[in-house]
C-alpha cells in the first residue's frame, strides 16, 4: 500500500512527536541519575535500606519507611476508591433518572477539578482534628488515605462511567429480550464487557495517588518512620522531595534525587504490572 | 528503522548543541558573587533581583554552602560578599560585618492549651520524648504532639542550636515544611507544640489563628523583642567583606541595609533592622 503525500507528512510529524515524548522520558531518567550520582558514588546503595533513619543532614539515608508509606497510602486509597467509584458509576448508568444522572456527573466532574492543595487544606483544618480526637496527633496514614480516596474517586467514577456507557446497545437489548433482571444484566453483561475500562480506571487512579504530593504533605504528618498503625504519621516519597528540596544542598539534595529515582522505579513496576495484567486478561 | 535511529541521534545532538550555546557568553557584565548561609541565600537572591533591575549591567550570583563557607570565602576573597547567619566569632573579627535582618523563632502552642510558659529544660525534654504528657508541665492530662521542622530548614538549625539538640534525638509526631503549615497544624491540634518564625507567628496570631506565642526566659516573643535583641532565640543575618567594602559590593550592601528592601525581608519572615 503506497502512502499519499499528506499521509507521509502526517506520519513524519507523528514520528517526531512520539520520538520527542520518548526522548523526554529518557532525559528525565538521565537527569535523575546525574543528580543522584554524587551520593550514589560515595555510599553503597544498600544503605538506603539499612541505615537507622532518614536524617540526610547527619548522613543517614533510610528510604524504606517512605517507600512503604507511599505503597500503603496508594493501596489504601485504591481499595476504598475503586468500589465506591464503580458503585457510583453503576448508579449513574443504570439506576439514576436521566436528569439526576446528568447533574450527578457534573458534580463528580467538579470534584475532579478541585486543586489538590484545597483538599489538603480542608484535610489539615477539618479532617485531621477530627481524627485527632479519635487518636492523636490526627495527621496520619489514615488521614492521607481518606484525602487520597476523595481525590481519586472521580477518576475511577468517570472512567468506569465512560466504559459502561460504551457497552453496545445490542447487548443491552438482548439482555432485556432474555428477561434478565437489572442486576443480572450488570453482573453478567455490563461489568464483564467494561472490564478493561474498570482496570484502566483503577490504574489511572493508582497513578494519581502515587504522584499526589501537596495534599498528602499537608495531612500525613511527614515523620519518616515505619508506620505500625493507621494512626501513625507517615511521609511519602513525593512529600519527602517537596518538603526538603527547597533548602537541601550537596549530599542532602542528591539523596532527594535518589528518592525520585526510587519513585520512578515504583511507577515503572506499576506500569509493568498493568501491562502484564492487561495481556493476561485480554485472552480470557 | 536505521533512518529513524539516525534522526534520533541527530535530534539529540542538535538539542545538546542548542543547550550548550544558549549559555550567555557576554563578559562585559559586572558580576557580584555572594556565598554562604542558606538562610540568607533566598533573601539575598531576592535583594539581588531588585538590585539587578536598578543596575542593568550587574549580575548577582548567590551560592549557598553554610555560614562557615560565607566566612571563609569572604576571608579568602573567593566571594565579594560572604553571608553568615550568626554573629562573628572572636577570631573572625577582622572581617567587616553588616546586619541586614534578624531571624527569631517562637515556640507556639494552641490557644486552648492551659500551659502559659515552658523553660528550656522542659522544652528539651518534650522534644526528646522524655515528657510526653501536658500534665507533667502543668497542663491537662493529654498526650503532647511534637511538631518539628523538615531537615535543611534554617529554623530547625537555629532551634536545635539554641536547645543544644541533635535532630536524630528529636522524637517528632508531625514534621512540617513552611511556617504556615506549622501554624495551621498547631491551630488545629489543642495538644500540639511547635516553633515558627516570630514574624509569621505574630502576624497569624493577630489575624485570629488559634495559637499563642510562648515567652522564653521570661521575655515575650515578638518582632519588637527580636528587633531590640532581647529575645534569646534569635540571630543576626550578616553580610561580610574582607576589607571595607568598595565599588559594587559597597553599593549592594548599602542597598541591602536600606528601607528599600524591608518588604523583601518581611516576606521571608525576618525582622528588618533599624539603621
Amino acid at each position: 500500500m503506497s502512502l499519499s503525500n499528506t499521509d507521509r507528512q502526517l506520519a513524519a510529524l507523528l514520528r517526531v512527536g512520539a520520538l520527542l515524548a520518548a526522548v523526554i522520558v529518557l532525559l528525565i531518567l538521565w537527569f535523575l541519575f546525574k543528580e543522584s550520582w554524587a551520593l550514589l558514588r560515595q555510599v553503597t546503595w544498600t544503605r538506603f535500606f539499612t541505615d537507622a533513619s532518614w536524617h540526610p543532614v547527619a548522613g543517614l539515608y533510610r528510604i524504606t519507611p517512605m517507600l512503604s508509606a507511599t505503597l500503603y497510602a496508594t493501596l489504601g486509597a485504591v481499595l476504598l476508591a475503586a468500589p465506591l467509584g464503580i458503585a457510583s458509576a453503576l448508579f449513574n448508568q443504570y439506576y439514576a433518572p436521566p436528569l439526576l444522572a446528568a447533574v450527578y456527573r457534573r458534580l463528580i466532574g467538579l470534584l475532579a477539578g478541585i486543586p489538590s492543595v484545597v483538599y489538603g487544606f480542608w484535610g489539615l483544618t477539618t479532617l485531621a482534628p477530627l481524627i485527632g480526637r479519635l487518636h492523636p496527633p490526627g495527621v496520619s496514614l489514615l488521614t492521607g488515605i481518606l484525602i487520597l480516596t476523595l481525590m481519586i474517586l472521580p477518576t475511577v467514577a468517570l472512567t468506569v462511567d465512560a466504559a459502561l456507557a460504551a457497552v453496545p446497545v445490542a447487548s443491552i437489548r438482548s439482555a432485556a429480550a432474555l428477561g434478565l433482571s437489572r442486576w443480572g444484566f450488570i453482573s453478567g453483561v455490563a461489568l464483564p464487557t467494561a472490564r478493561s475500562g474498570l482496570a484502566s480506571g483503577t490504574l489511572l487512579a493508582a497513578g494519581r495517588a502515587i504522584g499526589e504530593t501537596m495534599a498528602v504533605l499537608m495531612v500525613a504528618g511527614n515523620v519518616a518512620g515505619q508506620p505500625h498503625s493507621l494512626f501513625d504519621p507517615v511521609r511519602t516519597l513525593t512529600a519527602n522531595i517537596a518538603l526538603e528540596m527547597a533548602y537541601a544542598t550537596g549530599d542532602h539534595r542528591a539523596a532527594l534525587f535518589v528518592s525520585g529515582l526510587v519513585l520512578m522505579g515504583m511507577v515503572l513496576v506499576l506500569v509493568g504490572v498493568a501491562e502484564w495484567f492487561g495481556k493476561e486478561r485480554s485472552y480470557v | 528503522m536505521k533512518k529513524w535511529g539516525l534522526a534520533a541521534v541527530l535530534i539529540l545532538m542538535i538539542g545538546t548543541a542548542v543547550f550548550l550555546l544558549s549559555k550567555p557568553a557576554d563578559t562585559k557584565i559586572d558580576k557580584l558573587v555572594l556565598t554562604g548561609s542558606s538562610t540568607i541565600a533566598p533573601l539575598a537572591a531576592e535583594i539581588g533581583k531588585r538590585f539587578e533591575s536598578l543596575h542593568s549591567n550587574v549580575r548577582v550570583d548567590v551560592q549557598t554552602g553554610g555560614s562557615s563557607r560565607g566566612v571563609s570565602d569572604a576571608k579568602a576573597g573567593l566571594a565579594d560578599i560572604g553571608m553568615a547567619s550568626r554573629a562573628l566569632k572572636d577570631d573572625e573579627k577582622d572581617l567587616h560585618s553588616f546586619t541586614i535582618a534578624l531571624d527569631g523563632i517562637s515556640m507556639i502552642l494552641n490557644r486552648a492549651n492551659a500551659v502559659a510558659a515552658l523553660d528550656k529544660q522542659q522544652i528539651t525534654a518534650i522534644y526528646t520524648g522524655k515528657i510526653t504528657n501536658w500534665k507533667d508541665v502543668g497542663g491537662n492530662d493529654a498526650p503532647i504532639t511534637v511538631v518539628n521542622k523538615a531537615e535543611g530548614r534554617s529554623t530547625l538549625e537555629l532551634f536545635l542550636h539554641y536547645f543544644g539538640l541533635k535532630n536524630t534525638d528529636v522524637k517528632p509526631h508531625v514534621i512540617i515544611g513552611d511556617n504556615q503549615q506549622g501554624i495551621k497544624t498547631v491551630a488545629g491540634n489543642p495538644d500540639a507544640i511547635g516553633y515558627v518564625s516570630v514574624g509569621a507567628a505574630e502576624y497569624e496570631a493577630s489575624q485570629g489563628a488559634a495559637i499563642k506565642l510562648l515567652p522564653l526566659d521570661g521575655i515575650v516573643a515578638s518582632v519588637a523583642t527580636v528587633r531590640d535583641r532581647s529575645f534569646p532565640l534569635s540571630r543576626p543575618l550578616n553580610l561580610l567583606t574582607r576589607n571595607g567594602p568598595t565599588g559594587l559590593a559597597k553599593a549592594f550592601i548599602e542597598f541591602a541595609t536600606s528601607p528599600q528592601v524591608h518588604d523583601l525581608i518581611e516576606a521571608e519572615y525576618f525582622v528588618p533592622v533599624q539603621h
